[in-house]
């Protein structure tokens, strides 16, 4: 009789209540596509304002409108009444997919050997089913770059969106090769090296940089002119940064590092972004004369050194804005990518405000990686991937109750949630 | 030139305001008044002032007067919280482990601790008060452990020491003792079985020390006279103390079976005094975590850094919490102890716990498990004044610690916060090192050097 009435129950549940699928014995819960109409919410569109009890179509993947009182005609409705819809956030710097359990070499697959290995594509590398992208969707990250580290040049980094079985349906529709710039700063406590032998190193390793990028303006040339060239897939590859078919994405993080590398990017007609950036509050008007777009973070890290003020970390990306430079942030995270809207926030609180860092985690990072034609706001035409929340989505306590991927309804679900529905209330307790 | 570096350095120390508070008055006397107080014990009192006098809080209520002379602040607004207390932190430690032997009982923390770290002021200006300083987690049975009070300023260690707190010592389980004494030695443990041998003998080994020494103790001054003494061994007074209940165990953990193993292993030596440290599937165990132990220490989301933790859930803290464990969310990191209150914030993402109970987390349920809940952890009359104001909801996201007090004395504040907090400036040091996102958190700190040709970085995590 108890079994029948929590079957009902659950039926009941079943068909009013969607989002509890999961509880379900046996249920397994796939993303699905159809035509949604989110009803009389709060839109954050980030490039035109917030609109009050708008409704939001979704077909075909796309927002095909957004107004008040849509005709519900057949489509699937979502209530959002006291909710609010965001477009997806987007991490500008990660590993996700590329490594499954940190600390085993066996799950590492973000780093290849050599100092030069720009053909090496992440995208190849990314795990669909790595056990962190649930995780790290649910909270309204839907988008995320994922890059190789390691070396001068450790290969191409991808932007994928968090949904697909392959890797090809994850691409978001961008790529970029990325550089490690050569430190002239003392590495930690234990680097014992001199001030000179730290800059002589530093010098070397520009020295063979310079060599490289001389050998890939041949390559190039030859290319251009129709010339014999054998299988050279590194100089390939960073041929095309010369032509301009792919940016280059410049690591940098001491301040005249920064320096540096911006007379050497100016020497050069590059399609540039740098990222880290840590020291950037040191020569932000130098980055922001230079007009090159910074993706800085992670938010929440210590300051660089120890004479630093303990806040510099939270207040970089706000400095950095307000010198006028174009600016993303990042977590650097793998498994733990799902912070990003509270590096965000503390980026907001420590200075830059709640609208400039919505749009560093949104229409900053899609403009930074060219998809601001489908991703970073909520317009129509735009791809279809958003989140629905109980409130500010920078705030711990808020609730995300929907992800949209592309038009994908999204199960709101993971191995975190399932723990958790599991052993909440376990059964078989001690004995008292 | 040297020496116009070293007078420059010496300025900047004699000028720290920081310092002169510190060495004139160790108790402060403070009036904060009409402050939204989050006593953690007794809800939030709005509008509410606090007096301390003496580093003790001694009135709260409203439409109090101060006495002449007591320095007043208007909190208007700004939320008051007891001092955030981090029950497992090696801030301020020169170093982590012994890692010499499976059992260091005998090692102490409070030799090692280094008052110049500028991460103490960082955690105040994260309105962290109190941290637990651990010894590292390579052996089975580690080093002792100290609580800290962050009175930064002071180049005197012992003026760190919260002379209050009971002793605690450090215990470690799975992946990090195997693999320092069994794959980095062949020495056992070299499995979760031999963690449990090695405890189980060093507690046997205490006993049979205990009958010696006892049996020495009770023979008469005759045959004292004719027999040479037992071995006085530090590392067994150590363990002889811990089964008589005057030292608390923290253990390092994360797998439920060895959460479990350990918690049957002190059933059966009479230990009630354990606290269960990271403990990522504490929430497999909840009920027997209720039960038997003190509690348990989390991370608010840390989780797939190494194999043992890949089975984890942000829900932890949640979990537990509501089967009644008494929990608290640590640092292990001199990053995370700068926002404790944003990991505790966490827990109402996953698992909606209520802000008494997100709170909680921070500050009386860790102050229980490291034994001071008599003394911190709660804004009430008679306790320590450590303090602190923010000019938001701490659980907000976008709430900034303002001020921060220990024994009532200032130790923090945000309007008057110069940037370079160093106490000690190398006077030859022309190039500051720079340290970029890097792991901050260092179980595993000092054992590196054990490990050479395994084709593997074994050290590639730190806790």
């Amino acid at each position: 009789m108890m079994k029948k009435i929590i079957f009902s129950f659950l039926l009941i549940l079943f068909l009013f209540k969607p989002e509890l699928y999961a509880q379900i014995d046996g249920e397994v819960v796939k993303p699905y596509k159809a035509e949604f109409l989110l009803q009389n919410a709060r839109v954050y569109t980030i490039t035109q304002g917030v609109l009050e009890n708008t409704d939001l179509l979704i077909k075909d993947g796309k927002i095909t409108a957004i107004g008040q009182n849509l005709a519900p005609q057949n489509y699937t409705l979502v209530d959002c009444s006291g909710k609010s819809v965001y477009p997806g956030f987007i991490d500008s710097g990660t590993s996700l997919g590329l490594v499954e359990v940190n600390s085993l070499a066996e799950t590492q697959d973000y780093m290849e050997l050599g100092k030069l290995t720009p053909q090496m594509q992440a995208l190849s590398a990314v795990n669909p089913n790595a056990v962190a992208i649930p995780v790290t969707r649910v909270s309204g990250v839907t988008t995320v770059l994922t890059q190789p580290r390691g070396g001068y040049f450790p290969g191409t980094a991808s932007l994928i969106q968090l949904n697909g079985y392959t890797p090809d349906q994850m691409d978001a529709g961008f790529k970029a090769v990325v550089m490690n710039f050569p430190s002239a700063a003392k590495s930690g406590e234990y680097d014992n090296r001199s001030e000179e032998t730290i800059r002589k190193e530093a010098d070397k390793k520009l020295e063979e940089i310079n060599d490289i990028w001389e050998k890939a303006a041949s390559y190039l040339s030859i290319k251009e002119k129709g010339g014999q060239l054998k299988y050279y897939p590194e100089m390939e590859q960073l041929s095309r940064v010369l032509a301009g078919e792919l940016p280059l994405f410049v690591e940098v993080n001491a301040a005249k590092d920064i320096l540096a590398a911006l007379e050497w990017v100016e020497e050069k007609s590059l399609d540039v972004v740098f990222t880290g950036v840590a020291e950037g509050w040191k020569v932000a008007d130098k980055l922001a004369e230079s007009k090159i777009p910074v993706i800085t973070g992670p938010v929440l890290t210590l300051p660089s050194r120890a004479s630093d003020k303990y806040d510099v970390s939270y207040t970089n990306a706000a400095v950095l804005h307000k010198a006028g430079v174009k600016l993303a942030l990042r977590t650097q995270d793998s498994e733990n990518v799902r912070n990003l809207p509270f590096h965000a926030g503390f980026a907001a609180a420590y200075g830059m405000g709640v609208e400039e860092a919505l749009k560093s985690i949104t229409i900053n990072a899609a403009e930074i990686f060219r998809v601001d034609e489908k991703l970073g706001s909520l317009e129509v035409g735009k791809n279809a991937t958003l989140f629905i929340a109980d409130g500010d989505p920078f705030e711990p306590k808020t609730q995300v109750s929907q992800v949209f991927i592309d038009g994908y309804r999204i199960p709101m679900t993971n191995r975190h949630i399932r723990l958790y529905q599991e052993f909440l209330d376990r059964e078989m307790k001690p004995a008292n | 030139m040297q020496t116009k570096i070293l007078l420059l350095g010496l300025w900047m120390i004699c000028c720290s305001k920081v310092v002169c508070q510190a060495q004139n008055a160790s108790k402060g006397d403070i009036f904060i008044k009409n402050a939204q107080v989050l006593t953690i014990t007794n809800g939030l009192l709005e509008n509410t002032d606090v007096l301390v006098q003496d580093g003790i809080i001694r009135q709260i209520g409203s439409g109090l007067r101060a006495p002449d002379g007591i320095p007043s602040i208007d909190a208007t607004g700004k939320y008051l919280m007891p001092g955030i207390i981090d029950a497992h932190s090696h801030l301020a430690l020169e170093v982590i482990n012994e890692a010499s032997s499976p059992i260091t009982a005998e090692v102490k923390m409070e030799d090692v601790i280094d008052p110049f770290d500028v991460s103490i002021y960082r955690a105040l200006a994260g309105g962290t008060t109190i941290s637990h300083a651990m010894h590292g987690s390579a052996n089975a049975i580690g080093g002792q452990n100290i609580t800290l009070k962050h009175r930064y300023g002071t180049r005197d260690p012992d003026q760190l020491i919260m002379k209050e707190a009971p002793r605690t010592i450090k215990f470690a389980l799975g992946e990090n003792p195997t693999r320092v004494h069994g794959r980095g030695k062949n020495l056992q443990p070299r499995s979760r079985m031999g963690v449990e041998a090695v405890i189980r003998n060093g507690f046997e080994e205490a006993l049979q020390y205990k009958k010696v020494w006892d049996d020495w103790n009770a023979s008469g001054n005759d045959s004292k006279k004719q027999q040479i003494p037992p071995v006085y061994s530090s590392r067994l007074e150590t363990l002889v103390a811990i089964l008589e209940g005057e030292i608390i165990i923290h253990c390092h953990s994360y797998r439920a079976d060895e959460i479990y193993m350990l918690i049957q292993v002190c059933q059966e030596y009479g230990i009630d005094k354990i606290v269960f440290s990271h403990v990522n599937e504490g929430f497999k165990v909840a009920p027997e975590l209720a039960k038997y132990t003190m509690g348990a220490s989390v991370f608010a989301d840390w989780w797939a850094y190494k194999f043992e933790v890949y089975y984890s859930t942000a829900y932890n803290a949640a979990i537990l919490t509501k089967n009644g464990v008494v929990t608290s969310i640590n640092s292990d990191s001199d990053e995370l102890i700068r926002h404790l209150y944003h990991e505790a914030a966490k827990t109402q993402r996953y698992g909606g716990l209520t802000d008494d109970e997100a709170l909680a987390l921070i500050t009386i349920n860790p102050a229980k498990q490291l034994g001071i809940a008599e003394q911190v952890g709660s804004i009430e009359v008679g306790k320590q004044a450590d303090l602190v104001l923010f000019d938001k909801h701490p659980l907000s996201i976008y709430a900034i610690p303002q001020m921060t007090w220990v024994d009532g004395v200032k130790y923090f504040d945000r309007e008057n916060d110069a940037a370079d907090q160093r106490l000690k400036v190398d006077p030859e040091e022309t190039l500051e090192p720079i340290f970029l996102h890097t792991e901050h958190h260092n179980c595993m700190r000092d054992v590196d050097f054990y490990f050479t040709g395994f084709g593997r970085n074994l050290f590639g995590h730190r806790h």
